[in-house]
């Protein structure tokens, strides 16, 4: 956002009007945030959301509508904001302090515990109350501004991409399930409570595409009490959320890669492909960057996989005259699933797992057939070694605050959009383990046209070395890969598509540079 | 251990020492005055635009050449001893050979212009060429104007480059329309009102006569030949082609034409001297390939070539079918197999052309008068699948098969308006036939079954 210097990083005129009004609308959150007293809350809250959504349409509106359609990043390296310039830090500072006061002091956001809504807080309780009728929480302000930013920063996208239907249909789709699934629909959902289609009972705040793990809490014992308090409702949505991670996603992952999730209908993707397009460029392409992330993101996975089967042994009882599911049928259940999903991987799939991954995959495995036949072992008491509330709580502040939201979102400006679904999301790591063994997407290299210019790893925001694969004809089928298509946008000679097909020959570490000598091409794939 | 040296760290030279290290353990040692690293040279443009920095445009991490014993040694070769099997750099270095790969590239074509060596005019090819620009061009403030001379594929990337930083540019085309001694006509006509959409000054059938000098020794204004009109301007692009980069072997001994001239096994004259990529020239033109191919994928074929026959595999170099792509602008190119500009295709050749009514989008398919072979695509705003267009060409499949199977050649991404149909019926109308196109098909995309 630098305001001075030459074309392309140059704002116009229009760029900076459109920047004041935005942070008018700023400003009278953070006005509201030091409890300056607004007599009319709806309407200082309609102005202040209308001036930060039209500022930033404003802004891209300058920006692309009188450009040509097609790939617009001029200047995106000399821009302070989007190059970790001063800019760029500042920014990372605000959102990171915006979220350690959002986790962890909300009270300075005007949260009173058994009170009534004090500072920014109360600003929003009119949009709360016609919503579900409550008054607003930190989470309904977060939610809210978070829905916003989708919603402008989407349409800046679709703007940007005006040439790329891909690209628009995807964006389409994320605003649609933010705006839908993640805010109106759970906001609404509260007003059923208490009402007699759940029999009188109370639904937990449910954001019915956010699938465990990602929704790590799902299946805590208070959520589950709700659930079966809510009548046939309340049981379906159980159900609905057990499918969602064991047969629905399995089966979509299948037939279109992780992409149908992360990079149409996830929140978290959402955000990072609309507010922060801007930044996909900044995230780490080294081979250290990748070994990293792969030993963190599983380990998130075994981690919540641990946690959550620690906490729903807790509450659950040990008569089966009660309940058919107990501790120990559940411990059972949990220890045949995880045999079973280990033994194909490692009867079929071994072939096409790295060394280190090969190694993980025991040591993780053991970990856990370990812990659970210790707790067998050494009878009652809680399971794991630890309580599952110190689990639970654990997972909650590492992976749950301070990964998802002051590292994930906090450090956008720095390490780039998809910090977070990278190394610390568990669902983008089973997601990503199903698209890498077992499913019919992939990016296909176009023959031999890739000049290797780097594009499409500089533009991934998941930090894949895309031209490492391109440039010797090969396929990509990264687990890690969301799908957001950017690479084929941004690639100048039209070597990459990302499309579904057979399995087989999916994964070809053969060179296939096309137009090239037959015999010499065999040659060159004799290993 | 044999030491091979390879004089020049581009795509060819780079390809060959990474193949040769594959195969090998030889010892490889790349020279490069350039810079200390490869880095991909058609993607020097995106630093100017900003949409990367320069480090993006190396393929490889810092430490992969140590890991893969490939020595790198920064510096300028002045001369080449056959007799000793040596080369000499500038810092006076005597580095000896056992087998010497030339991969020198090209150098940007001056024709003698009166004031072409001035301050402010430049060609765009080196990583200095960039270094350079970005010192005569930085903004629009300081330079009001610059002047593009030679209508090529790096005449519209310097225009494009230029117009991101909001300098006004004229660009000089010696043709009647733009690059149309490769583009057929309708292509080209695209091309040329793509880049006025641009605001881009193109002055068609313009000649460079002089570059003029102010007081001190800079560039001030170019002038043309066909109507003498004099351009003010503060920077000059010369971008009328390039040439082999090899002034530096004149009394080496080593066979020279326009580049190193080499055999089918891409030797030179001399025992154990090798030349690929830009710099090398076949002796005979390859099928309709010229003798000098200045192309990044032929680079890295001669590379993979040169590899195997170094390690005693002695391979000729054979490419297969032609192809190539670019970008105008926003309008990307991909062209397979062989597609003439009308002056130059043969009397057999036949020309079907589409293009979309209002978007920039048109296809050329150019095939055989008597057999309806096919011979070339030429696509615009349209991305074709090579292995498809590569194994019809392979097929020899005619005309009517091709444009039936349309679809299947499609590599746009998924959702894009697909063009078959409107370009299955203008086929239809052009030639009186009344082909169906059939659905795309996984099964003869992915050659299953």
């Amino acid at each position: 956002m630098a305001l001075t210097g030459q074309p392309p990083k140059s704002l116009s005129l229009n760029q900076k009007l459109a920047t004041v009004l935005g942070m008018m609308g700023m400003g009278i959150l953070l006005l509201a945030t030091f409890n300056v007293a607004f007599p009319n809350k709806t309407l200082w809250l309609t102005v202040s959301l209308l001036a930060i959504s039209f500022g930033t349409i404003w802004f891209s509106w300058d920006a692309y509508s009188k450009k040509l359609p097609g790939i617009k990043n001029d200047g995106v390296w000399f821009k302070s904001i989007s190059s970790r310039g001063l800019w760029g830090w500042m920014a990372g500072l605000a959102l990171t302090g915006f979220y350690i006061i959002l986790y962890f002091y909300p009270e300075y956001l005007g949260q009173v515990n058994g009170g009534e809504n004090k500072g920014v807080i109360a600003l929003f309780d009119p949009l709360s109350k016609l919503l579900s009728g409550n008054p607003a929480s930190q989470w309904f302000v977060y939610g809210t501004l978070y829905t916003v930013a989708i919603l402008i920063f989407g349409v800046k996208f679709l703007w940007k991409y005006r040439h790329n239907r891909y690209e628009r249909l995807r964006t389409f789709s994320v605003m649609f399930f933010q705006l839908a699934f993640a805010f109106i629909i759970p906001e609404v959902m509260a007003r059923l409570n208490g009402d007699k289609i759940l029999e009188g009972g109370s639904l937990p705040y449910y954001d019915l595409k956010s699938v465990w793990p990602l929704n790590y809490y799902n299946f805590e014992g208070y959520r589950i009490k709700g659930f079966l308090s809510s009548g046939d409702i309340g049981f379906a949505l159980l159900i609905f959320g057990i499918l969602s991670i064991f047969v629905i996603t399995p089966i979509l992952t299948y037939r279109y890669g992780k992409r149908w999730y992360c990079s149409w209908v996830c929140g978290c993707g959402g955000l990072a492909e609309t507010a922060g397009d801007a930044f996909r460029q900044l995230s780490d392409k080294s081979l250290n960057a990748w070994k990293i992330e792969r030993w963190v993101v599983h380990s998130v996975v075994v981690f919540v996989t641990l946690m959550t089967t620690a906490v729903v042994y807790s509450y659950l009882g040990t008569d089966t005259n009660k309940y058919w599911l107990t501790k120990s049928t559940f411990l059972i259940g949990v220890t045949v699933l995880l045999t079973l999903v280990f033994g194909w991987v490692m009867i079929f799939k071994r072939a096409q797992l790295q060394k280190d991954a090969q190694y993980g995959a025991i040591g993780y495995f053991v970990i856990i057939i370990t812990l659970i036949g210790f707790h067998f072992l050494s009878g009652e008491g809680q399971v794991f070694l630890f309580k599952s509330e110190t689990l639970r709580k654990t997972y909650s502040f590492l992976i749950g605050s301070i990964f998802s939201g002051v590292i994930g979102t906090g450090f956008y400006p720095i390490f780039g959009s998809r910090v977070w679904c990278r190394f610390g999301c568990p669902m983008a790591a089973i997601l990503g383990f199903q698209q890498r063994l077992f499913s019919r997407f992939r990016i296909t290299t176009n023959g031999g046209q890739c000049i290797s210019c780097g594009n499409c790893s500089t533009y991934c925001e998941m930090g894949i070395d895309v031209r490492a694969y391109a440039q010797k004809g090969e396929n990509i089928v990264r687990a890690s890969c969301v799908g957001c298509g950017i690479c084929s946008a941004v690639c100048p000679r039209g070597v990459l598509k990302l499309e579904n097909g057979p399995l087989e020959g999916r994964i070809d570490s053969n060179q296939i540079l096309l137009s090239n000598d037959v015999d010499l091409m065999s040659l060159v794939n004799q290993k | 251990m044999e030491h091979i040296v390879i004089i020049g760290n581009g795509i060819a030279g780079v390809t060959a020492a990474r193949h040769i290290r594959k195969l090998s353990d030889k010892k490889i040692t790349i020279i490069s005055s350039e810079t200390q690293y490869f880095f991909s040279r058609t993607a020097l443009m995106y630093v100017y635009m900003g949409h990367m920095k320069f480090e993006h445009t190396q393929p490889y991490e810092n430490h992969f050449w140590k890991k893969n014993r490939i020595d790198l040694i920064q510096g300028l070769v002045t001369q080449i001893n056959t007799a000793d099997k040596s080369v000499l750099l500038e810092d006076g270095q005597s580095i000896p050979y056992n087998k010497l790969i030339i991969a020198t590239g090209s150098k940007p074509n001056k024709f003698g212009w009166p004031g072409q060596e001035l301050e402010g005019v430049q060609g765009l090819y080196s990583k200095q060429d960039l270094d350079l620009l970005e010192k005569n061009a930085p903004n629009n403030t300081f330079c009001k104007r610059a002047v593009i001379v030679g209508g090529g594929l790096i005449g519209i990337e310097l225009a494009e480059m230029l117009r991101t930083r909001n300098i006004p540019v004229t660009f000089l085309v010696r043709e009647n329309s733009f690059w149309n001694g490769v583009l057929p006509s309708g292509e080209s006509q695209m091309i040329n009102e793509h880049i006025l959409e641009h605001h881009i000054d193109l002055r068609l059938n313009a000649t460079l006569k002089e570059i003029v000098a102010d007081e001190n020794g800079r560039v001030k204004s170019v002038v043309l030949a066909e109507t003498g009109e004099e351009i003010p301007c503060n920077s000059v692009g010369l971008t009328a082609g390039v040439t082999p980069n090899i002034d530096f072997l004149k009394d080496s001994g080593i066979a020279l034409g326009r580049g190193v001239k080499v055999n089918r096994f891409l030797e030179t004259n001399i025992t154990d001297v090798y030349a690929i990529g830009d710099c090398a020239e076949q002796h005979q033109a390859i099928g309709n390939r010229r003798p000098v191919e200045a192309v990044w994928y032929t680079g890295r074929m001669m590379g993979e070539t040169l590899a195997q026959t170094i390690c005693g595999n002695k391979k000729e170099y054979n490419p297969g079918h032609w192809f190539n792509s670019a970008k105008f602008l926003d309008i990307e190119y991909q062209t397979y197999g062989w597609v003439f500009p009308e002056k130059k295709k043969k009397e057999n050749e036949t020309h079907f052309h589409w293009r979309h009514t209002r978007e920039k989008n048109c296809i050329t398919i150019a095939f055989d008068r008597d057999s309806k072979q096919l011979l070339g695509i030429n696509t615009f705003g349209i991305r074709l699948r090579h292995q498809v267009i590569d194994q019809w060409l392979n097929e020899k499949r005619d005309i009517d098969f091709v444009m039936a199977h349309l679809a299947d050649a499609n590599f746009d991404p998924e959702f894009y308006r697909t063009y078959e149909n409107d370009i299955i019926s203008k086929f239809n109308a052009d030639f009186g036939k009344s082909i169906k196109p059939k659905k795309k098909s996984l099964k003869r995309i992915f050659q299953l079954g």
